[in-house]
């Protein structure tokens, strides 16, 4: 058996890359600014936490509806921010994700300052790494689609987009509704493994840490999302025998980054295919000459 | 009697707070004409290129297309009915490869959804093979096929100025509005240009309207001119009337000319 820690680690390892991976959907491939993503996956914590204690659910339903709840705040939240643009969009998002958090610390059924207590432990390593897969998958569908490329467009050049036939608003929308959904996919587990859901926990901090992850791993780039992810869950642990540095050094690395390489580690290739392919080829120069070394 | 009109502005005005940018515009656009409009600069034609494509609305006045009304249509309703647009400072998604760039010109071409696109269904694929094949019989149009897989922003000057031809022709406009082909092209890449844009109106059909301020291209290749100057529009007419149009030659010239 994994011994406990290791297996808290490698499963926040999991939820985060979920996190990360949405978020990267709205930031890195659409190029919108969000920094409200915590509140969504707190939606999804709170909402599939209630789900399984008063209904009793199966888990991947109560998943599912926290999920679900988090697109439809996604959507409501992206028809009046989404025609604000860079900081004005940030600002929106920031707010958006206060209100959440107020709004559960206030609320008798979430347990307000109380937290939410007693929910059942169900997620397990299996869960986690089934839902990064499904999440992975997914986004990479749809970014690798007409879709996607309609939210690189946007990215992009809005008003080219505009131009080329493609609702921008309706788009940003859509991959705000997309983004939200994984971010209450991401809650749901992550209610479920904590046992324990506090609004402390989905502060503006946690929205910084999403980003933090994004921006680190490479923005628009899924493989960065994971590394990312990986990163700043894994090091401040590592980083634990030093606590009073813990934060400083996290912050340096943060600074070094940015002046060292802003693209991030893998830097924002929207295809890692070209890279593989030249690999491949490579390969297989190198197994051609050893053949006929061979004869 | 020039052909049946595909785009019609019947006294257009359009102002910026206080600045008229322009008065009372009455403008035709013969099914498969070339025609060029031409003015000093701040003329107001990239305006009218705004107002046709649905990034400004007009203050006044009505614009027709293949008799639909489409003042107060956002840019992405236009598209699909048949205007496509390049831009005077070249606007190519640049960290986007060459052949991602004319696929998303394919954009409202296609219907593929959410669900189609997650699922993969056997429709998506098909549609999405058959965007790839007109994307890349666009690049062998303008001649780009070989950099297909390079990025946008790599590009020469000029390649980009055809990519973004390239890209406005795979929406399948009726309508090809042109702001400035050829500035900062070389005469080598001119006359290739004017080469093309003539065979977009033989090969496919479709109608040009261009802005342009070289007048070796204006007259080479429009069959009409139309000039603005001020907002206004002073003159209208084949190449040669244009040339010998007095009002033009002062609005180009000074009065003293």
């Amino acid at each position: 058996m994994i011994n406990p820690y290791y297996m808290q680690l490698i499963i926040l390892v999991g939820i985060n890359t979920i996190m990360a991976a949405s978020l990267n959907l709205i930031l890195g491939y659409t190029g919108q600014l969000s920094i409200g993503h915590a509140a969504f996956m707190s939606l999804g914590a709170y909402s599939s936490a209630l789900v399984t204690l008063h209904f009793g659910f199966p888990f991947i339903i109560s998943l599912l509806c926290g999920a679900l709840f988090s697109a439809i705040f996604g959507v409501i939240i992206g028809i009046p921010t989404l025609k604000l643009k860079g900081d004005y969009l940030a600002i929106a998002t920031l707010g958006f994700g206060e209100i959440v958090r107020i709004v559960c610390l206030n609320l008798d059924i979430t347990g307000g300052a109380m937290g939410l207590r007693g929910i059942p432990k169900k997620t397990t390593l299996l869960w986690v790494v089934l839902a990064v897969l499904v999440t992975v998958f997914i986004l990479n569908r749809i970014i690798k689609s007409r879709i996607g490329r309609a939210l690189i467009a946007i990215r992009e050049d809005e008003t080219a987009a505009d131009s080329m036939g493609i609702n921008s608003t309706y788009y940003k929308i859509l991959c705000f509704g997309v983004g939200a959904f994984f971010a209450g996919l991401g809650g749901g587990l992550f209610a479920h493994y904590m046992r324990f859901l506090h609004p402390k926990t989905f502060d503006f901090m946690k929205s910084i840490e999403h980003l933090c992850m994004v921006v680190l791993g490479g923005l628009g780039n899924m493989w960065g999302a994971f590394i990312g992810a990986s990163i700043l869950t894994v090091v401040p642990e590592l980083l634990r025998s030093v606590a009073d540095l813990r934060l400083l050094i996290y912050g340096a690395v943060l600074v070094l980054m940015m002046r060292l390489r802003p693209q991030g580690i893998l830097g924002p290739q929207t295809d890692i295919a070209p890279a593989i392919e030249k690999i491949r080829l490579k390969f297989k120069s190198i197994w051609h000459r050893l053949a006929r070394g061979k004869t | 009697m020039p052909p049946e009109s595909i785009l019609t502005a019947a006294g257009i005005c359009h102002s910026f707070g206080g600045l008229m940018a322009l008065e009372d515009i009455d403008f035709r656009i013969g099914r498969k004409e070339i025609v060029s409009l031409i003015g000093p600069n701040g003329a107001g034609k990239t305006t009218m290129f705004n107002l046709f494509t649905g990034h400004y609305n007009p203050t006044r006045g009505e614009i027709y297309f293949n008799n639909r009304k489409i003042n107060g249509l956002k840019p992405y309703q236009i598209t699909p009915i048949g205007i496509a647009r390049t831009f005077q400072n070249i606007r190519l998604f640049g960290q986007m490869s060459v052949l991602e760039n004319v696929l998303i010109g394919q954009h409202c071409r296609t219907r593929t959804g959410l669900f189609g696109a997650i699922l993969r269904t056997p429709g998506c694929k098909k549609e999405e093979a058959r965007a790839r094949e007109l994307a890349l019989e666009m690049l062998s149009f303008v001649r780009l096929e070989e950099k297909k897989d390079e990025k946008a922003c790599n590009l020469a000057y000029g390649e980009q100025r055809r990519l973004e031809i390239a890209r406005a022709l795979a929406t399948d406009p009726l309508l090809l509005l042109l702001d400035e082909p050829a500035a900062g092209m070389n005469p080598q890449e001119t006359i290739s240009l004017m080469e093309l844009v003539r065979q977009i109106r033989d090969q496919m059909g479709i109608t040009i309207l261009l802005i342009e301020h070289d007048m070796k291209v204006v007259m080479g290749i429009s069959e009409r001119v139309a000039v603005l100057n001020y907002g206004k529009k002073i003159a209208e007419g084949t190449p040669r009337e244009v040339q010998n149009n007095e009002e033009v030659i002062r609005a180009y010239l000074g009065d003293s000319a």
